[in-house]
């Protein structure tokens, strides 16, 4: 027993106190800048891996964009990536950024459906489902649970059976063998129901796009309620994100460091 | 000569490898794993006009040699043949494929089923809502489905038990829900960044060892030799990835048996790990860290101070949290002489990696057919003897203690960095080569041939996971139910990278 205790102080406070403001340690790529800097277009496009980029104006897609950062290396003058991990909508416009726009990327208030805060405003159950995802995304979404962040403050948390889940939570490009089973799911969960996207692979498909192991016939049918970017998507930008969608903004201590 | 020897990244012209008749081909490769030295890397075939080529690659572990045989045979009649697997069912994983994928029939192999239920599979009849599972007509068994979807933030994968009481008799795994096409993607996609970026995404946990495998490879088709400083920040990226996974592991085993102490120790110790990771290469994972001919994340001394810092306050919590658990009897009554297997049974299968370790079965590529800078280290595996649960645990926390070790003492001595970067040449024609690497579950090995122009023809991948699930349904047999979800944490096999 006191070497238990003994144990539990040596780690001091691991929790970050402030989600919503903490910052990321080291190099991050989130949000980018684009300038209106002249570079060769055809060139910066080309170099892409997952088509992100697009010229006139020069725009990153951030639901494609696998945040490799080839481009900020060759083009340093053009894009940089900044820290701000704030970078979930719940619109697929609004996740294209163009150059000489540095504004953050916020939820549309418009698009969130009356109920979502209504009924989940205090306590939202995710059913997690990788399809094709490779356990990247999956990884931090468990990290949001751990004692660091520990998203089940705010009363969201990840639960084993759809039909005790709110909200369906997609992870990987949908693979034809998931297809199947993805349905079931969804259609198991009770009404009203949301659904999140966490990642390139997710959001757009990624590098398996054009693969002819996918099937995204899913995504077509319904109205996705957040896209949340990222190779892996950071627990931040994951947590952000779901506190935006159910209008949760809690207490905020400024100016802590994680 | 029947076969030809290269070494670890040695590429060769693929008129090199001899092409034998089919029994000759079954003789010599079978002969071959007779021996405990021996084993499979990997066995694949392509389609060569009206024939089917095979090539095996079998590593010998003590000489650091792989020896490469190949043999064409036509299937278009219909025509079936002898199979490896009935005489070593190590090769059982890799003879599903070809018979998956090309309809190549086997005569007398013991267990035919469905691998993956790839997009280009032979037979489209053949769906993952069909498998043919094993069936036990009895009044007093029961069967017990899992999955696809799990109860966890996990990926998906189908298990079905056979079961008398609480007490599993049987269990067969089902995979093949997180097939992305990933092998014929790498030739459709021509960019090396497109290539960089799917073999990062092979399997998301064991991003560093993957890149690795496609760097080294791609390297050597183009005649590179990585300077020192990449082969530095390689070697050091991937004890730095086996740290962040075996501590992950450890908090899962805690929480799988409900002592949420060292579940959640454990798993905040994971985050200065993957933290320190970001701060190096901007991704928790290692994401765009590794690329073939150059060096994205030179380790300079700020680096290596950082580093120092992360290992002393990880190591201190890190030994206290683990000596407190292994010292509490209900933990020890929860691991010990659970989910077992046995040295003849790793061998049997041809496990690999940590798990085929913790049966007491010394493969390590480190050691037999180091990479990158492995070859100055003169490692020694870890071996455990009982293959038990406990084995699997002890055994991470030993690997993680040996890793932190290694990167210390490299520290002392850090290459600059190169000034300039050469430019890769593109891959030479008609070449064949093959990249392992000792990933943090085991051994990754990548393949690739070029065709007349240089342009890769086909690229194939091997997670050690695809060896190791067969290890899982052995462990638990005779186990009781309830302690699966510990099994299978044991192990903490990848599904995307056994389903590509
Ligand atoms: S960081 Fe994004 S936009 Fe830039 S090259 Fe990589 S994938 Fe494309």
């Amino acid at each position: 027993m006191i070497s238990d205790i003994k144990i539990l102080y040596h780690q001091g406070k691991q929790y970050i106190k402030d989600l919503q403001n903490a910052e990321v340690p080291g190099i991050f790529r989130g949000r980018p800048v684009i300038s209106l800097a002249p570079v060769d277009t055809n060139k910066l496009v080309e170099l892409c891996p997952s088509h992100a980029i697009s010229s006139e104006p020069v725009s990153i897609d951030l639901g494609k964009c696998l945040f490799c950062g080839e481009c900020a290396r060759v083009f340093p003058e053009k894009i940089i990536f900044t820290k701000d991990y704030k970078i979930s909508a719940n619109s697929r416009d609004d996740l294209i950024i163009n150059e000489g726009v540095d504004t953050p990327i916020r939820l549309n208030p418009n698009l969130i459906r009356k109920e979502i805060s209504k009924i989940f405003g205090s306590s939202l159950k995710l059913r997690q489902v990788s399809a094709g995802g490779d356990n990247s995304c999956e990884w931090e979404l468990g990290a949001t649970n751990n004692v660091n962040f520990d998203m089940e403050r705010y009363g969201i948390e990840f639960v084993a059976s759809p039909r005790h889940a709110d909200a369906i939570v997609i992870t990987g490009p949908i693979t034809k063998n998931m297809a199947e089973p993805l349905q079931a799911c969804y259609n198991a969960i009770p009404d009203p129901k949301i659904i999140i996207l966490v990642g390139t692979d997710a959001i757009s498909g990624g590098m398996f796009v054009d693969s002819p192991a996918i099937d995204r016939a899913f995504l077509d049918k319904y109205n996705i309620d957040l896209y949340i970017p990222g190779n892996p998507s950071h627990p931040l930008t994951i947590i952000n994100g779901l506190l935006d969608l159910t209008s949760k903004k809690k207490q905020i201590k400024k100016n802590e460091n994680f | 000569m029947n076969h030809i020897k290269i070494k670890n990244n040695e590429a060769i012209k693929l008129a090199e490898i001899p092409v034998i008749n089919y029994s000759e081909f079954l003789n010599f490769n079978t002969a071959l794993l007779s021996k405990e030295e021996n084993h499979c890397v990997q066995y694949f075939g392509f389609r060569k006009n009206n024939l089917l080529r095979l090539i095996c690659c079998m590593a010998d572990d003590n000489q650091g040699i792989i020896n490469i045989s190949s043999s064409e045979i036509s299937i278009d009649n219909n025509e079936s043949y002898p199979s490896f697997s009935n005489i070593h069912l190590a090769f059982h994983c890799f003879e599903r494929e070809i018979h998956e994928n090309f309809g190549l029939n086997y005569t007398d192999h013991p267990w035919l089923k469905p691998l993956r239920f790839s997009f280009d599979r032979f037979n489209k009849n053949s769906t993952i809502t069909n498998y043919p599972f094993r069936q036990i007509e009895s009044e007093e068994l029961h069967e017990v489905g899992v999955g696809p979807i799990h109860a966890g933030i996990i990926e998906p994968g189908h298990f079905r038990f056979i079961c008398s009481g609480e007490q599993i008799l049987h269990l067969e795994i089902q995979l093949g829900y997180q097939h992305r096409g990933i092998e014929k993607l790498m030739i459709s996609k021509k960019k090396l960044i497109e290539r960089n970026m799917l073999a990062e995404s092979i399997a998301g946990d064991t991003v560093i060892g993957h890149s690795i495998a496609y760097a080294n490879l791609w390297e050597s088709l183009c005649d590179f030799k990585p300077s020192e400083d990449i082969q530095f920040a390689r070697t050091i990226a991937l004890e730095w990835e086996r740290i962040a996974n075996h501590t992950g592991d450890l908090s899962a085993l805690c929480n799988d048996i409900a002592y949420q102490l060292g579940g959640s120790v454990f798993g905040r110790l994971r985050t200065p790990i993957i933290n320190t990771f970001q701060m190096w290469c901007g991704n928790r994972l290692g994401k765009s860290a590794i690329s073939p001919g150059v060096n994205n994340i030179p380790f300079t001394n700020t680096t290596a101070a950082t580093f120092s810092k992360v290992m002393y306050a990880f190591q201190l919590d890190f030994m206290e949290m683990y000596d407190k658990m292994s010292s509490l009897p209900s933990i020890l009554a929860r691991l010990e002489k659970t989910g077992i297997v046995s040295k003849e049974q790793s061998t049997e299968i041809g496990m690999v990696g940590m798990s085929a370790r913790a049966s007491n079965n010394s493969r390590d590529i480190r050691k037999s057919h180091p990479h990158d800078l492995y070859h100055l280290f003169n490692h020694k595996p870890i071996i455990k003897r009982h293959g038990d649960v406990y084995s699997r645990t002890q055994i991470r926390k030993e690997e993680i203690l040996q890793s932190l070790d290694y990167i210390r003492n490299f520290m002392d001595e850090i290459p600059s960095a190169t000034e300039k970067n050469m430019d890769l040449n593109p891959p030479a024609p008609n070449m064949f080569s093959l990249s392992l690497v000792e990933g943090w579950r085991g051994e990754i090995c990548h393949c690739a041939i070029t065709d007349e122009k240089g342009e890769l023809m086909l690229y194939k991948i091997k997670d050690p996971s695809l060896h190791n699930w067969l290890a899982l349904t052995l462990a638990v047999r005779n186990n009781e139910i309830s302690d699966f979800p510990v099994c299978n944490k044991s192990f903490n096999l990848s599904y995307c990278g056994h389903d590509l």
